[in-house]
Protein backbone atom coordinates (compact mmCIF):
# COMPACT_ATOMS: atom_id res chain seq x y z
CA UNK A 1 0.00 0.00 0.00
CA UNK A 2 1.69 3.17 -1.18
CA UNK A 3 -1.08 5.64 -0.68
CA UNK A 4 -0.26 8.90 1.06
CA UNK A 5 -3.07 10.17 3.25
CA UNK A 6 -3.69 13.87 2.90
CA UNK A 7 -6.10 15.04 5.51
CA UNK A 8 -4.65 18.57 5.47
CA UNK A 9 -6.65 19.66 2.45
CA UNK A 10 -9.95 18.65 4.04
CA UNK A 11 -9.13 20.19 7.40
CA UNK A 12 -8.57 23.57 5.74
CA UNK A 13 -11.24 26.01 6.92
CA UNK A 14 -12.93 26.34 3.55
CA UNK A 15 -13.62 22.61 3.39
CA UNK A 16 -13.95 21.76 7.05
CA UNK A 17 -16.40 24.59 7.64
CA UNK A 18 -18.59 23.23 4.91
CA UNK A 19 -18.62 19.87 6.68
CA UNK A 20 -19.51 21.50 9.98
CA UNK A 21 -22.31 23.41 8.28
CA UNK A 22 -23.43 20.13 6.81
CA UNK A 23 -23.56 18.61 10.28
CA UNK A 24 -25.62 21.53 11.56
CA UNK A 25 -28.04 21.10 8.66
CA UNK A 26 -28.24 17.40 9.40
CA UNK A 27 -29.05 18.14 13.03
CA UNK A 28 -31.65 20.73 12.09
CA UNK A 29 -33.29 18.40 9.58
CA UNK A 30 -33.29 15.53 12.09
CA UNK A 31 -34.64 17.67 14.91
CA UNK A 32 -37.39 19.11 12.74
CA UNK A 33 -38.43 15.72 11.48
CA UNK A 34 -38.28 14.22 14.96
CA UNK A 35 -40.54 16.90 16.42
CA UNK A 36 -43.02 16.70 13.54
CA UNK A 37 -42.96 12.87 13.57
CA UNK A 38 -43.63 12.83 17.27
CA UNK A 39 -46.55 15.23 16.91
CA UNK A 40 -48.06 13.15 14.10
CA UNK A 41 -47.28 9.94 15.96
CA UNK A 42 -49.15 10.98 19.09
CA UNK A 43 -52.27 11.71 17.05
CA UNK A 44 -51.66 8.62 14.92
CA UNK A 45 -51.17 6.31 17.88
CA UNK A 46 -54.28 7.70 19.56
CA UNK A 47 -56.34 6.97 16.46
CA UNK A 48 -54.63 3.60 16.03
CA UNK A 49 -55.53 2.48 19.55
CA UNK A 50 -58.90 4.12 20.14
CA UNK A 51 -60.07 5.79 16.93
CA UNK A 52 -62.83 4.65 14.59
CA UNK A 53 -62.32 1.33 12.80
CA UNK A 54 -61.52 2.88 9.41
CA UNK A 55 -58.90 5.19 10.95
CA UNK A 56 -57.27 2.25 12.74
CA UNK A 57 -57.08 0.32 9.48
CA UNK A 58 -55.78 3.33 7.56
CA UNK A 59 -53.00 4.06 10.03
CA UNK A 60 -52.13 0.37 10.27
CA UNK A 61 -51.76 0.22 6.49
CA UNK A 62 -49.65 3.39 6.44
CA UNK A 63 -47.29 2.03 9.08
CA UNK A 64 -46.89 -1.29 7.26
CA UNK A 65 -46.29 0.32 3.87
CA UNK A 66 -43.64 2.70 5.16
CA UNK A 67 -41.88 0.10 7.29
CA UNK A 68 -41.70 -2.47 4.52
CA UNK A 69 -40.26 -0.28 1.75
CA UNK A 70 -36.80 1.34 1.59
CA UNK A 71 -36.43 4.98 2.59
CA UNK A 72 -34.54 5.59 -0.65
CA UNK A 73 -37.58 4.59 -2.70
CA UNK A 74 -39.80 6.78 -0.54
CA UNK A 75 -37.67 9.83 -1.19
CA UNK A 76 -37.61 9.08 -4.93
CA UNK A 77 -41.39 8.86 -4.88
CA UNK A 78 -41.64 12.22 -3.18
CA UNK A 79 -38.95 14.06 -5.10
CA UNK A 80 -39.44 12.59 -8.59
CA UNK A 81 -42.89 11.01 -8.40
CA UNK A 82 -45.02 13.71 -6.83
CA UNK A 83 -44.17 16.46 -9.38
CA UNK A 84 -45.74 14.34 -12.13
CA UNK A 85 -49.06 14.56 -10.31
CA UNK A 86 -48.58 18.27 -9.76
CA UNK A 87 -46.92 18.49 -6.35
CA UNK A 88 -43.48 20.00 -6.71
CA UNK A 89 -41.14 20.24 -3.72
CA UNK A 90 -37.56 21.49 -3.67
CA UNK A 91 -34.83 19.15 -2.44
CA UNK A 92 -34.94 20.32 1.17
CA UNK A 93 -38.72 20.25 1.28
CA UNK A 94 -38.84 16.77 -0.20
CA UNK A 95 -36.20 15.61 2.29
CA UNK A 96 -38.17 16.92 5.23
CA UNK A 97 -41.46 15.45 3.99
CA UNK A 98 -39.82 12.08 3.35
CA UNK A 99 -38.20 12.01 6.76
CA UNK A 100 -41.38 12.98 8.58
CA UNK A 101 -43.41 10.46 6.59
CA UNK A 102 -40.88 7.74 7.34
CA UNK A 103 -40.18 8.75 10.93
CA UNK A 104 -43.88 8.97 11.83
CA UNK A 105 -44.48 5.33 10.93
CA UNK A 106 -41.77 4.17 13.31
CA UNK A 107 -42.68 6.68 16.00
CA UNK A 108 -46.36 5.67 15.90
CA UNK A 109 -45.32 2.16 16.90
CA UNK A 110 -43.18 3.48 19.75
CA UNK A 111 -45.95 5.74 21.05
CA UNK A 112 -48.50 2.97 20.67
CA UNK A 113 -46.36 0.58 22.69
CA UNK A 114 -46.01 3.33 25.30
CA UNK A 115 -49.76 3.91 25.50
CA UNK A 116 -50.52 0.21 25.63
CA UNK A 117 -48.08 -0.26 28.50
CA UNK A 118 -50.30 1.93 30.70
CA UNK A 119 -52.94 -0.19 32.39
CA UNK A 120 -56.56 0.32 31.38
CA UNK A 121 -57.35 1.06 35.02
CA UNK A 122 -55.70 4.46 34.61
CA UNK A 123 -58.17 5.43 31.90
CA UNK A 124 -61.06 4.15 34.04
CA UNK A 125 -59.84 6.07 37.07
CA UNK A 126 -59.50 9.26 35.01
CA UNK A 127 -63.03 8.79 33.74
CA UNK A 128 -64.25 8.18 37.27
CA UNK A 129 -62.94 11.52 38.48
CA UNK A 130 -64.78 13.19 35.63
CA UNK A 131 -62.10 13.80 32.99
CA UNK A 132 -63.16 13.76 29.37
CA UNK A 133 -61.45 11.14 27.14
CA UNK A 134 -59.03 13.62 25.56
CA UNK A 135 -58.22 15.12 28.94
CA UNK A 136 -57.52 11.76 30.51
CA UNK A 137 -55.31 10.88 27.57
CA UNK A 138 -53.38 14.14 27.79
CA UNK A 139 -53.16 14.41 31.58
CA UNK A 140 -53.02 10.80 32.74
CA UNK A 141 -51.92 8.36 30.06
CA UNK A 142 -49.48 10.43 28.01
CA UNK A 143 -47.21 11.63 30.85
CA UNK A 144 -46.81 8.07 32.10
CA UNK A 145 -46.33 6.64 28.63
CA UNK A 146 -43.66 9.26 27.96
CA UNK A 147 -41.40 7.62 30.52
CA UNK A 148 -41.65 4.26 28.77
CA UNK A 149 -41.13 5.91 25.39
CA UNK A 150 -38.08 7.95 26.28
CA UNK A 151 -35.39 5.36 25.54
CA UNK A 152 -36.84 4.09 22.24
CA UNK A 153 -37.47 7.67 21.11
CA UNK A 154 -33.82 8.45 21.78
CA UNK A 155 -32.65 5.56 19.60
CA UNK A 156 -35.22 6.58 17.02
CA UNK A 157 -33.71 10.05 16.85
CA UNK A 158 -30.22 8.65 16.28
CA UNK A 159 -31.54 6.30 13.58
CA UNK A 160 -33.33 9.22 11.97
CA UNK A 161 -30.14 11.27 11.97
CA UNK A 162 -28.11 8.45 10.42
CA UNK A 163 -30.84 7.80 7.87
CA UNK A 164 -30.92 11.46 6.90
CA UNK A 165 -27.64 10.85 5.05
CA UNK A 166 -29.76 9.19 2.36
CA UNK A 167 -31.48 12.45 1.40
CA UNK A 168 -28.14 13.48 -0.10
CA UNK A 169 -29.28 11.59 -3.23
CA UNK A 170 -31.60 14.48 -4.04
CA UNK A 171 -28.85 16.87 -2.87
CA UNK A 172 -30.73 18.32 0.06
CA UNK A 173 -28.51 20.28 2.46
CA UNK A 174 -26.93 17.97 5.00
CA UNK A 175 -23.60 16.44 5.98
CA UNK A 176 -23.42 13.67 3.38
CA UNK A 177 -24.14 16.11 0.54
CA UNK A 178 -21.51 18.46 1.96
CA UNK A 179 -19.08 15.54 2.00
CA UNK A 180 -19.77 14.80 -1.65
CA UNK A 181 -19.21 18.46 -2.46
CA UNK A 182 -15.90 18.54 -0.58
CA UNK A 183 -14.63 15.30 -2.08
CA UNK A 184 -15.39 16.43 -5.62
CA UNK A 185 -13.46 19.64 -4.97
CA UNK A 186 -10.44 18.06 -3.26
CA UNK A 187 -10.36 14.74 -5.15
CA UNK A 188 -9.81 13.07 -1.77
CA UNK A 189 -12.89 10.89 -1.30
CA UNK A 190 -11.45 8.50 1.24
CA UNK A 191 -10.06 11.18 3.55
CA UNK A 192 -13.27 13.20 3.29
CA UNK A 193 -15.46 10.24 4.14
CA UNK A 194 -13.20 9.19 7.01
CA UNK A 195 -13.55 12.62 8.59
CA UNK A 196 -17.30 12.63 8.02
CA UNK A 197 -17.46 9.13 9.50
CA UNK A 198 -15.78 10.43 12.65
CA UNK A 199 -18.13 13.41 12.80
CA UNK A 200 -21.22 11.21 12.56
CA UNK A 201 -19.83 8.78 15.11
CA UNK A 202 -18.95 11.46 17.66
CA UNK A 203 -22.34 13.14 17.30
CA UNK A 204 -24.30 9.92 17.65
CA UNK A 205 -22.24 8.89 20.70
CA UNK A 206 -22.89 12.29 22.26
CA UNK A 207 -26.60 11.93 21.69
CA UNK A 208 -26.57 8.42 23.07
CA UNK A 209 -24.83 9.64 26.22
CA UNK A 210 -27.24 12.57 26.51
CA UNK A 211 -30.29 10.33 26.15
CA UNK A 212 -28.88 7.92 28.73
CA UNK A 213 -28.50 10.81 31.17
CA UNK A 214 -32.03 12.11 30.50
CA UNK A 215 -33.33 8.59 30.94
CA UNK A 216 -31.57 8.14 34.25
CA UNK A 217 -32.77 11.54 35.43
CA UNK A 218 -36.36 10.81 34.43
CA UNK A 219 -36.36 7.45 36.15
CA UNK A 220 -34.80 8.87 39.30
CA UNK A 221 -37.62 11.43 39.38
CA UNK A 222 -40.16 8.71 38.84
CA UNK A 223 -38.85 6.65 41.72
CA UNK A 224 -38.94 9.55 44.14
CA UNK A 225 -42.69 9.81 43.78
CA UNK B 1 -37.83 9.65 -24.22
CA UNK B 2 -39.80 6.55 -25.11
CA UNK B 3 -42.93 4.94 -23.81
CA UNK B 4 -43.06 2.36 -21.10
CA UNK B 5 -43.64 -1.13 -22.41
CA UNK B 6 -44.38 -4.44 -20.83
CA UNK B 7 -40.80 -5.60 -21.27
CA UNK B 8 -39.72 -2.63 -19.13
CA UNK B 9 -41.79 -3.87 -16.23
CA UNK B 10 -40.29 -7.27 -16.87
CA UNK B 11 -36.81 -5.71 -16.67
CA UNK B 12 -37.77 -4.31 -13.28
CA UNK B 13 -39.07 -7.60 -12.00
CA UNK B 14 -35.94 -9.39 -13.17
CA UNK B 15 -33.75 -6.87 -11.36
CA UNK B 16 -35.28 -8.27 -8.17
CA UNK B 17 -32.99 -11.27 -8.36
CA UNK B 18 -30.00 -8.97 -7.75
CA UNK B 19 -31.71 -7.48 -4.75
CA UNK B 20 -32.47 -10.95 -3.45
CA UNK B 21 -29.00 -12.28 -4.19
CA UNK B 22 -27.35 -9.29 -2.54
CA UNK B 23 -29.61 -9.69 0.51
CA UNK B 24 -28.83 -13.39 0.76
CA UNK B 25 -25.08 -12.95 0.43
CA UNK B 26 -25.02 -10.02 2.85
CA UNK B 27 -27.04 -12.11 5.28
CA UNK B 28 -24.59 -14.99 4.97
CA UNK B 29 -21.58 -12.70 5.40
CA UNK B 30 -23.26 -10.77 8.17
CA UNK B 31 -24.18 -14.05 9.83
CA UNK B 32 -20.58 -15.19 10.00
CA UNK B 33 -19.38 -11.84 11.32
CA UNK B 34 -22.38 -11.61 13.63
CA UNK B 35 -21.69 -15.00 15.18
CA UNK B 36 -18.08 -14.05 15.85
CA UNK B 37 -19.15 -10.70 17.33
CA UNK B 38 -21.82 -12.36 19.48
CA UNK B 39 -19.33 -14.91 20.83
CA UNK B 40 -16.76 -12.19 21.50
CA UNK B 41 -19.40 -10.04 23.15
CA UNK B 42 -20.33 -12.85 25.55
CA UNK B 43 -16.75 -13.98 26.17
CA UNK B 44 -15.41 -14.02 29.68
CA UNK B 45 -12.23 -12.04 29.07
CA UNK B 46 -12.39 -8.30 28.65
CA UNK B 47 -10.44 -7.72 25.44
CA UNK B 48 -12.72 -9.56 23.00
CA UNK B 49 -15.73 -8.13 24.78
CA UNK B 50 -14.55 -4.54 24.38
CA UNK B 51 -13.53 -5.12 20.78
CA UNK B 52 -17.00 -6.45 20.01
CA UNK B 53 -18.64 -3.50 21.77
CA UNK B 54 -16.49 -1.08 19.81
CA UNK B 55 -17.36 -2.82 16.55
CA UNK B 56 -21.06 -2.66 17.27
CA UNK B 57 -20.89 0.98 18.37
CA UNK B 58 -19.03 2.07 15.26
CA UNK B 59 -21.32 0.32 12.80
CA UNK B 60 -24.50 1.29 14.59
CA UNK B 61 -23.33 4.85 15.16
CA UNK B 62 -22.60 5.84 11.57
CA UNK B 63 -24.74 5.89 8.43
CA UNK B 64 -24.74 2.72 6.33
CA UNK B 65 -24.39 4.81 3.17
CA UNK B 66 -21.12 6.20 4.48
CA UNK B 67 -19.89 2.72 5.39
CA UNK B 68 -20.58 1.61 1.84
CA UNK B 69 -18.68 4.61 0.44
CA UNK B 70 -15.72 3.89 2.69
CA UNK B 71 -15.54 0.27 1.55
CA UNK B 72 -15.93 1.39 -2.06
CA UNK B 73 -13.14 3.99 -1.93
CA UNK B 74 -11.11 2.09 0.64
CA UNK B 75 -10.75 -0.83 -1.74
CA UNK B 76 -9.13 1.42 -4.34
CA UNK B 77 -6.79 2.65 -1.66
CA UNK B 78 -5.19 -0.71 -1.00
CA UNK B 79 -5.06 -1.43 -4.70
CA UNK B 80 -8.16 -3.60 -4.83
CA UNK B 81 -10.76 -2.29 -7.20
CA UNK B 82 -13.79 -3.80 -5.54
CA UNK B 83 -16.42 -2.32 -7.80
CA UNK B 84 -20.02 -1.69 -6.79
CA UNK B 85 -21.09 -5.32 -6.44
CA UNK B 86 -18.33 -6.47 -4.10
CA UNK B 87 -18.26 -3.22 -2.11
CA UNK B 88 -21.99 -3.41 -1.54
CA UNK B 89 -21.77 -7.02 -0.45
CA UNK B 90 -18.82 -6.41 1.85
CA UNK B 91 -20.24 -3.18 3.31
CA UNK B 92 -23.65 -4.68 3.95
CA UNK B 93 -22.08 -7.77 5.53
CA UNK B 94 -19.95 -5.70 7.88
CA UNK B 95 -22.99 -3.66 8.86
CA UNK B 96 -25.29 -6.67 9.24
CA UNK B 97 -22.60 -8.32 11.38
CA UNK B 98 -22.94 -5.57 13.98
CA UNK B 99 -26.72 -5.80 14.14
CA UNK B 100 -26.86 -9.60 14.09
CA UNK B 101 -24.07 -9.72 16.66
CA UNK B 102 -26.13 -7.58 19.00
CA UNK B 103 -29.30 -9.62 18.42
CA UNK B 104 -27.53 -12.93 18.93
CA UNK B 105 -25.70 -11.69 22.00
CA UNK B 106 -29.13 -11.14 23.55
CA UNK B 107 -30.16 -14.65 22.55
CA UNK B 108 -27.00 -16.21 24.00
CA UNK B 109 -27.45 -14.32 27.23
CA UNK B 110 -31.09 -15.40 27.28
CA UNK B 111 -30.03 -19.01 27.74
CA UNK B 112 -29.85 -19.54 31.46
CA UNK B 113 -26.40 -19.54 32.99
CA UNK B 114 -27.02 -22.91 34.62
CA UNK B 115 -27.00 -24.57 31.23
CA UNK B 116 -23.48 -23.42 30.58
CA UNK B 117 -22.32 -24.31 34.08
CA UNK B 118 -23.87 -27.77 33.83
CA UNK B 119 -22.11 -28.37 30.52
CA UNK B 120 -18.81 -27.26 31.99
CA UNK B 121 -19.22 -29.49 34.97
CA UNK B 122 -19.82 -32.42 32.64
CA UNK B 123 -16.35 -31.70 31.33
CA UNK B 124 -17.29 -30.08 28.02
CA UNK B 125 -14.89 -27.42 26.78
CA UNK B 126 -15.87 -23.98 25.49
CA UNK B 127 -16.38 -25.14 21.89
CA UNK B 128 -18.67 -28.10 22.58
CA UNK B 129 -20.54 -26.18 25.29
CA UNK B 130 -21.37 -23.42 22.83
CA UNK B 131 -22.00 -25.68 19.87
CA UNK B 132 -24.14 -28.35 21.54
CA UNK B 133 -25.67 -26.65 24.55
CA UNK B 134 -25.90 -22.87 24.31
CA UNK B 135 -26.29 -22.07 20.61
CA UNK B 136 -29.12 -24.56 19.91
CA UNK B 137 -31.12 -23.05 22.74
CA UNK B 138 -30.19 -19.50 21.76
CA UNK B 139 -31.38 -20.24 18.22
CA UNK B 140 -34.96 -20.47 19.43
CA UNK B 141 -34.76 -17.01 20.97
CA UNK B 142 -32.93 -15.56 18.00
CA UNK B 143 -35.23 -16.59 15.15
CA UNK B 144 -37.92 -13.91 15.49
CA UNK B 145 -35.63 -10.86 15.76
CA UNK B 146 -33.34 -12.27 13.07
CA UNK B 147 -36.21 -12.56 10.63
CA UNK B 148 -37.21 -9.03 11.61
CA UNK B 149 -33.71 -7.84 10.83
CA UNK B 150 -33.86 -9.47 7.40
CA UNK B 151 -36.52 -6.92 6.48
CA UNK B 152 -34.05 -4.17 7.30
CA UNK B 153 -31.34 -5.88 5.32
CA UNK B 154 -33.50 -6.22 2.20
CA UNK B 155 -34.37 -2.54 2.46
CA UNK B 156 -30.71 -1.64 3.00
CA UNK B 157 -29.68 -3.26 -0.27
CA UNK B 158 -31.43 -0.32 -1.97
CA UNK B 159 -28.40 1.78 -1.01
CA UNK B 160 -26.22 -0.34 -3.29
CA UNK B 161 -27.90 1.57 -6.13
CA UNK B 162 -26.06 4.71 -5.02
CA UNK B 163 -22.77 2.90 -5.61
CA UNK B 164 -24.06 2.14 -9.10
CA UNK B 165 -24.94 -1.51 -8.63
CA UNK B 166 -27.94 -2.38 -10.77
CA UNK B 167 -30.44 -3.87 -8.38
CA UNK B 168 -34.11 -3.03 -8.09
CA UNK B 169 -33.84 0.70 -7.33
CA UNK B 170 -31.08 1.35 -9.86
CA UNK B 171 -33.07 -0.55 -12.48
CA UNK B 172 -35.98 1.73 -11.65
CA UNK B 173 -33.78 4.80 -12.03
CA UNK B 174 -32.44 3.61 -15.40
CA UNK B 175 -35.94 2.94 -16.60
CA UNK B 176 -37.06 6.33 -15.35
CA UNK B 177 -34.26 8.06 -17.22
CA UNK B 178 -35.45 6.48 -20.44
CA UNK B 179 -39.20 6.79 -20.04
CA UNK B 180 -39.71 9.48 -17.42
CA UNK B 181 -42.62 7.89 -15.61
CA UNK B 182 -41.26 8.26 -12.06
CA UNK B 183 -44.54 7.86 -10.21
CA UNK B 184 -45.45 4.61 -11.90
CA UNK B 185 -41.94 3.18 -11.84
CA UNK B 186 -41.05 3.97 -8.25
CA UNK B 187 -44.40 2.84 -6.96
CA UNK B 188 -43.88 -0.46 -8.79
CA UNK B 189 -40.45 -0.68 -7.14
CA UNK B 190 -42.03 0.06 -3.76
CA UNK B 191 -44.68 -2.60 -4.31
CA UNK B 192 -42.00 -5.18 -5.16
CA UNK B 193 -40.10 -4.38 -1.96
CA UNK B 194 -43.31 -4.59 0.00
CA UNK B 195 -44.08 -8.01 -1.46
CA UNK B 196 -40.65 -9.22 -0.32
CA UNK B 197 -40.60 -7.56 3.10
CA UNK B 198 -44.14 -7.84 4.35
CA UNK B 199 -44.24 -11.65 4.61
CA UNK B 200 -40.98 -11.47 6.55
CA UNK B 201 -42.44 -8.88 8.91
CA UNK B 202 -45.52 -11.02 9.45
CA UNK B 203 -43.44 -14.14 10.01
CA UNK B 204 -41.29 -12.34 12.53
CA UNK B 205 -44.35 -11.09 14.38
CA UNK B 206 -45.92 -14.54 14.44
CA UNK B 207 -42.71 -16.17 15.69
CA UNK B 208 -42.44 -13.55 18.38
CA UNK B 209 -46.01 -14.12 19.53
CA UNK B 210 -45.42 -17.86 19.62
CA UNK B 211 -42.27 -17.43 21.68
CA UNK B 212 -44.03 -15.11 24.10
CA UNK B 213 -46.76 -17.70 24.51
CA UNK B 214 -44.24 -20.44 25.18
CA UNK B 215 -42.78 -18.34 27.95
CA UNK B 216 -46.10 -17.53 29.52
CA UNK B 217 -46.76 -21.20 30.17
Amino acid sequence: MNYIFQFGEILKPVNFDELLWGMLSTLRLSAESMVLSLAFAIVGAMLRTSGPKWAQALIGAYVEIIRNTPFLVQIFMIFFGLPTIGLRLDANGAALVAMVLNGSAYTIEIVRAGIESISAGQMDAAKAIGLRPLQSFRLVVLPQALKVMLAPLGSQFILLMLNSSIVSVVSADELMAAAQDVQSRTFRPFETYIIVFVIYFVVSMLFQAAFALIDRWAFAKAEQR
Amino acid sequence: MRTLTFSDIEFLVFAVRWTLLLSALAFAGGGIIGLIIALMRTARSLLPRYLAIAYIRVFQGTPLLLQLFLVFFGGDLIGLSLGPWLSAMLGLSLNAGAFLGEIWRGAIQGVSRGQREAARSLGLGYGPTMLFIVLPQALRLAVAPTVGFMVNLVKSTALASILGFVELVRAGQLLNNATFRPFLIFSTVAVIYFVICWPLTMASRRLEARLAQAYRR
